[in-house]
This record gives C-alpha cells, structure tokens and sequence, in this order.
C-alpha cells in the first residue's frame, strides 16, 4: 500500500489487513517507516520488533503487526541469511550497521523488502504459509518504486554471491502476481497526480499494480440542480430572488426573521458562499475522478470518517473494502486486473489465482456523484436537464 | 476561540533584514511547498532578494513558477513585482547534480572521475531514499556561501520523518568518525592480500565476512568508492558541520508547516520539541487548510433541525401537488442583494440559466412549469447540511488545534483558509501570501 503523504495509506493498510482477516485469513501487516503506525489505529502500546497477533476477526481471521526496525532487521537478517550472528553484533560495535541502515540507505530498503519477502514466503511445519496474506505499509508514493526495486539495483551491484541471489529472489517475489500495489489517494489534484505519475513509473519497472483506493471521499450533499443552482447563476436578479426565497424559507424553518438584517436573512449569503465552494470542490473532484479513470484501474472508494479514524472507524473502513470486492471473489488483496499464476514461483505462498476483476467496476461518473445525494434531488436534476 | 496562541507574524520576519533562511518544514501533503513559494513571492514583492529552494514541487506549481527545468541552478521567476526592489529565483533540487558537484568541488579531476565513475557511487547518488536530504542541506549551504539572495526559503524534502534531514548532517558526521569507514578502507589502502596480515584477527574476520556477505565485487567497489572519497571528506564533514551551526544561526527561522488534522499536528508537535532540543529557531506554526464559516453563529445540531423541517414541508407539498406553500408568503425583498457571492460562480457551467426558474414559486408564478413544489426549501436544507457538515467540521478541527495550543502555548500560529484546490499560479501564492501576513483567524 502506497500513497502520497497525507492520504491515510498506513490507516488503508490496516483496514485492507483487517477487511482480508475478517475472511478468515491470516494477515501480517508490516509497518516499515518507524513511526508506530499501527499501535496508534489499534490503539495499542508501540509494537516492538517482532509479529504480534493485534486483531482478530470473526471466522478464525487474525492480524498480526510488525513494524521493522531497520537495524534489528539488519542483524536478523544477517543471522538468518548467512548465519553471522556473532559476526553481525561485531558488525555493529564497529558502526556498520549504522552505516547501512542510515547512511547508505538503499541497504536499508534492501532490508525491508527482503524481511517482507521472508515473511510472504513463511511456512510452518506441514509445510503451509505461515500468513495467508502480507500487507505492507509501504513508504509513499514518490519512492515506491525506487524503493521495490531496490534488489534489482543490488543485484546489479553485486554480481554474484549471496546478495545477489537474496536480491534476485526478492525481485522474483515482488514482480510476480501474488504481489499487488495499491495506491491511495485524495480526489485533490497533487496526490492524484502523484498516482498517476507513480503508476506510470511501476509499470515501466514492470512491477504489478493494484487499485487505485481513494480515500476520504467527502459526501456532496447538493443535487446536481442545486450544486448548478448555487455556483451557475449570474445575474444580480435571479441572485436578489434566490437570496429572498431561501431568507423565507429558513425563517420558516425557525431560523429568525426573513426581512433584510434579519437573523435569517444574514445566514443566506455564508450559506451560499459555502455552497459556491463545496459546488467548486465537487467540480474539481469530478475531473480528477476521471484521471483516476483513465488509468484502466480497479477503483475503491472509502468515505471520509469526519470524526478522525478511531478504531470502530478502521473496521468500517474495512467492511467497506469488502463490500466493494466484486461478490465471489476471496482476495481483495488481489485487486490486479490480470493475475496470472506464476508457476516460476515454486516457493512462495499459494494465493487464489483464479482472481478476474477485469469486469471491474471502474467508476462511473453519474453514479458515484449520486451516491450522497436524497432521492429528491436526484429527480430534481433530472428536471433540470429536461428544462435544458 | 478557546485557546489562544501569539499571532505568527509573517512580515516582520520576512521584512527584518537579520533573516537570511526561512525553513519550511512539517508532514508531507501539509502544503509545505505552496508555503515556501508563496513566503518567497511575498518576500520578493516586498523588496527581498529571495531564493525558493524546493524539493518536489507540484509540476503545475512548478511551471507557474517557471521551473521546467531540473538544472540545479536558480532561475528567476517572472512576473513578480519588483517595484520594492526584491527578486525571486527558485530552483528545484536535482540530488544527484548536487552530488557530483560536491564531489568535483573536493577533489582532483583524476580523482572526481574514479568516484563518478563508481557503480557503488551510482547508485548512492542516484537518489537512493534519503539522499535528499543530505542533498538539500549541501544545496542549502551553497546558495548560503554564494551570498546572491539575503533570504532563502527552504522547502524541505518529502521524508518518511519530517525530522530527517535535520538529521542528516550529524549522521554523516558519525559515519565518518566511525571505524566502520576506516575498516572499509584499510585493504584497499594497503593493498590487497599483502596488507592483509596487518590487520588484527577481527579486522581481517570482518573483511572476511564483509566480501562474504557483499560478494567480492562489490565490496571491492565499496572500498575503492570510500578510498577515493576519503580526501574529500573532510570537506564533506566540514559542510555538514557549518550547515548544521547555519541553521541553529540567528538568522535562520524555522517554520513548521501543518494541516489541522491529528497526524499533522502530532509530526508538528514534534518537530517543536525536537527543534527546541537542538537550539533551532522556531518562529511558528502555519495551520494550512483551516476551515471557517460566515455563518458561525448558526450550530451544526441547529442547522440538521431546520433542514429537516423544511425537507418535511417539502416533501408535504410535493404531496400534495399543486397546493401553494402557504407558510412562504412574505413580500419579495425589492433588493437584489450583492451579486458577488456568486459572481465568479461560472465553474459549474451544467444547469446555468435554467437553475433558477423553478424555485421562485411562492413569489414567481409566472415560471411556474409545475414541476417544483418545494424546491426552495430542498435548496435551503442542502444548504442547511451543508453548513452543519462545515461546523461539524470546523469544530474537529479546533478540538485538533486546541491539543495542540494545549501542550505548547508558547508557539506563535498563522491560519490560511482551505482552499476548493490547489494553488498554481502566482496570483493564488500572492493570496495566500496576503492571508499568511494578515493573520486573520480562518473564517470563510
């Protein structure tokens, strides 16, 4: 999961986790930028370095957190990897580590993707995936791809030896169908332009995408007619009657009196300048709704939670994500238009492969405008376009 | 207002000659970048001789900027009023240039090409994550010594913490204190297998391990990359030092940028606290995206009351088609009211014209078509739930500000109103310029 700074990808990350578990899977969600993320929206103390189990769901689902810390992964890896435990602690006294994870930080991304790639690639005993699902709170957009494609740079680094291969294998798993990379953005034009320019750069490095999640949807709580109504109108005449006639109107509804400098006569001019910006606003939503569009991208949309994300809001989100799976598919975390199985990949953790979301539903523009709005105004645009 | 900070006052930091760096920095998507260009226009436009350095502006920002170009160096922007005698130059910041260039400026010509021509110094200085910030206070530094601006506004990068780049020069520092760098170095100072037996049993265990983990190749690379570094390090470390010292100055001023939302303001609350630790001045907080209401006075649960009063009424009358809406009968207002709240409103150009024929209907038979008892009131709920919505959120986002004025009073805050979009020409960055200097608290 990626998405410009300030689109809520670490609060998607967590809800896609949860939405996944809540069908019975078992869900790692892997935090990687050192700043507890997650202990927040589970509202629990900060995670240490290791997997602990932070939901459960209805039908034996589970989410368990990790958030990486750059120099312990550092030593992990390097015991796992290539057996040098004492080695890597000498490592350690002599600044190396320091150096790896901070001052070349490339080393540090290498890390981070390889602890992820180990964990999709976990299995217990029999022989199973440990976790059915990863999902990774990935850094934002802007250096997603850099940041996934790091191995392919170090494998190019080092020719041979064991990082080469570590590298070339992590590669393997993050190119293949099992990995999708959603994107998250704002119907705001910087992020949505930051997706479409991350998109292009992930499928020129031939890395697999995902959805687009658009996050913080705000209600547009004017029709059509009175969206047009409140931004349109021009002349001083039809102003001085609208103003009179929504003055009367909120008088009537027990607002104060109707008559100029009255209480309720001196609400209709903020109340119109409010209705002149949200009509503005729904405007440029439109437009980038489309950009998003043109993308040829599944699209989700989660609404604003106008009360800030709390935990009852996370599982809302998450619900919310299910719902818009299409019915009968079982892998929303597999929101990949074309997800061919990859039989090169005999290590990794089986995933349901037979996921087609092509007949996805690519947002419609009427429909999802709609979506908010009272049954009355939708006739009453509809009106409209009849007078017109 | 429940809880009140000193005003941040923009323009006699701005206009007080004494400052020389203004540094933006704050949580990405706070509007960092349109603060710095707009601090920059208005500091021109007041007769500074100013430099924007940013980051990763947006490109429509970017343009109207008349940045098209990444070439490291600033251009001057056009357009911007220099009646007070100031200028404007920004420049975005291309880190490997600024890498190579740094690398030039400290070596030999021999040397400078072995280090560029290095695959480990490639792939370093093409930007590997982090780099940025290393780059940002190098470049900082440079447009500090080339003493051409007596002000530069500091965009900072877009970090996984906006606490990075302050920690990017120390970190440097201690890398190249650390043995690590001199343990690196030693095989290839001495030369390969010979020098070898004069390293200690850890040492040689250690490049032992190194060529292990790394593949002999690289670690090769590696050395030769540190080796040929090591002259210039010291010059390197020096900068770092004195770009450190140039922002604990006097004449630096350091403005933490937010949105007042939880995450923003929690990164921002830390930033004051991290600042205060490393004796950086701090001149204030600057709360982007604040919503206000000209209709404060009216509450949210006031508003969804009367909405739905007036969404019964309307759905009573549409009941009962035909029948007049008796309760709306006062005498037409003869007064046409100000034009301008909806002047200016041709951005929805669907519906234009025919809007207004069917809401009049109490006062205006005459366009009655029959199809829209009622319409006036929906019109008015809508807007009813659109202010309470407005409140509700203006009430969040007080309670956000409020925890934060709570735990550090003493900052000084300057609000600008959201926006519908985003700013992208220099007219919008005067705008906000204006708004960051009157001070007003936010209200629509």
């Amino acid at each position: 999961m990626t998405g410009k700074g300030g689109t809520g990808k670490t609060t998607v990350a967590a809800a896609l986790a949860l939405a996944l578990a809540a069908e019975g899977r078992r869900v790692l969600l892997v935090e990687v930028e050192e700043r507890q993320g997650i202990a927040q929206l589970f509202e629990t103390e900060a995670l240490p370095y290791e997997e602990r189990r932070i939901a459960s769901a209805s039908g034996g689902g589970e989410v368990h957190a990790l958030a990486i810390d750059a120099e312990l992964a550092m030593l992990d890896y390097l015991d796992l990897f290539y057996k040098l435990g004492r080695a890597g602690r000498a490592l350690k006294k002599l600044g190396a580590i320091d150096f790896a994870t901070t001052v070349a930080p490339g080393i540090r991304d290498v890390l981070l993707t390889g602890k992820v790639c180990e964990a999709v690639r976990r299995k217990d005993k029999a022989g199973w995936p440990v976790y059915d699902a990863v999902v990774l709170d990935a850094p934002p957009t802007g250096r997603i791809t850099r940041f996934l494609n790091v191995n392919d740079e170090v494998a190019g680094l080092a020719k041979m030896g064991p990082i080469h291969k570590q590298a070339q294998s992590v590669m393997r798993v993050l190119k293949s169908s099992q990995t999708a990379i959603h994107l998250v953005t704002l119907l705001e034009e910087m992020p949505v332009q930051e997706t479409m320019d991350g998109v292009a750069e992930l499928r020129a490095a031939g890395l697999p995408v995902g959805a687009v999640i658009v996050n913080m949807v705000r209600p547009v709580l004017l029709g059509d007619g009175d969206l047009a109504k409140a931004a349109a109108d021009r002349s001083a005449v039809a102003v001085g009657k609208r103003r009179t006639a929504v003055a009367k109107a909120l008088s009537q509804a027990g607002l104060g009196g109707a008559r100029r400098g009255g209480v309720a006569e001196r609400l209709v001019d903020p109340l119109l300048a409010q209705a002149h910006e949200h009509a503005q606003r729904v405007v440029l939503e439109r437009e980038q709704r489309a950009e998003i569009a043109a993308l040829g991208l599944p699209v989700r949309e989660l609404d604003l939670l106008s009360d800030g994300v709390d935990l009852g809001g996370l599982y809302r989100l998450a619900d919310s994500l299910r719902k818009q799976a299409v019915p009968g598919i079982t892998y929303p975390a597999a929101l990949v238009p074309d997800a061919q199985a990859d039989d090169a990949l005999d290590d990794d953790v089986e995933v349901d492969e037979d996921v087609d979301v092509a007949a996805d539903d690519i947002l419609d523009d009427d429909v999802d405008v709609d979506m908010h709005v009272p049954d009355e105004d939708v006739a009453d645009s509809a009106a409209d376009d009849e007078d017109a | 207002m429940s809880l009140e900070s000193p005003l941040l006052e923009i323009d006699p930091l701005l206009d007080d000659r004494k400052t020389r760096i203004v540094v933006c920095c704050g949580s990405g998507g706070v509007g960092k970048t349109t603060t710095a260009a707009a601090l920059g226009v208005r500091a021109a436009e007041r007769g500074r001789t100013a430099v924007v350095l940013t980051i990763d502006p947006a490109r429509r920002l970017a343009q109207s900027m008349g940045l098209t170009e990444l070439d490291n160096t600033p251009r001057e922007v056009a357009g911007i009023d220099r009646s007070a005698g100031g200028s404007l130059h920004a420049m975005m910041l291309d880190m490997k240039r600024t890498f190579d260039e740094v690398v030039v400026q400290h070596s030999d010509p021999e040397r400078a090409r072995g280090i560029l021509e290095n695959p480990f110094y490639q792939s370093l200085s093409a930007g590997f994550a982090g780099t940025q910030e290393y780059m940002a206070m190098e470049k900082l530094g440079q447009l500090r010594a080339q003493d051409a601006w007596d002000l530069i506004i500091v965009d900072t990068p877009p970090s996984r913490s906006a606490l990075d780049f302050l920690d990017a020069p120390k970190r440097l520092g201690s890398f190249l204190d650390g043995r690590f760098i001199k343990l690196l170095m030693a095989p290839a100072k001495v030369g390969g297998r010979a020098g070898v037996k004069f390293l200690n049993i850890g040492m040689s265990m250690m490049t032992g391990t190194l060529s292990k983990v790394m593949g002999a190749g690289l670690l090769r690379d590696v050395q030769t990359f540190v080796a040929a570094m090591d002259t210039m390090f010291g010059g390197f470390r020096t900068r770092a030092d004195a770009t450190y010292r140039l922002l604990q100055a006097p004449g630096t001023a350091f403005l933490v940028v937010a949105a007042p939302e939880r995450d923003a303001l929690r990164e921002a609350a830390y930033f004051v606290e991290r600042l205060a630790d490393e004796d950086m001045p701090l001149a204030g907080l600057v709360l982007n995206r604040v919503h206000g209401s000209g209709a404060a006075q009216l509450t949210a649960e006031r508003a969804l009351a009367a909405a739905e009063a007036l969404e019964d009424y309307a759905a009573e009358n549409a009941a009962e088609d035909g029948t007049e809406g008796a309760a709306v009968d006062a005498a037409p207002d003869p007064d046409g009211g100000p034009a301008e709240n909806l002047a200016g409103g041709g951005i929805v150009d669907h519906g234009a014209g025919n809007a207004d024929s069917r809401q009049h209907r109490p006062d205006s038979t005459d366009e009655d078509d029959g199809t829209g008892t009622g319409d006036t009131e929906r019109l008015a709920a809508g807007l009813l739930r659109l202010h309470a919505e407005r409140m509700q959120v203006v009430a969040r986002e007080r309670r956000t500000r409020d925890r934060f004025v709570s735990v550090h009073p003493e900052v000084p805050m300057v609000d600008v109103t959201a926006l519908p979009g985003d700013v992208h020409d220099l007219e919008g960055l005067r705008a906000i310029g204006q708004e960051l200097a009157e001070g007003q608290p936010a209200a629509a």
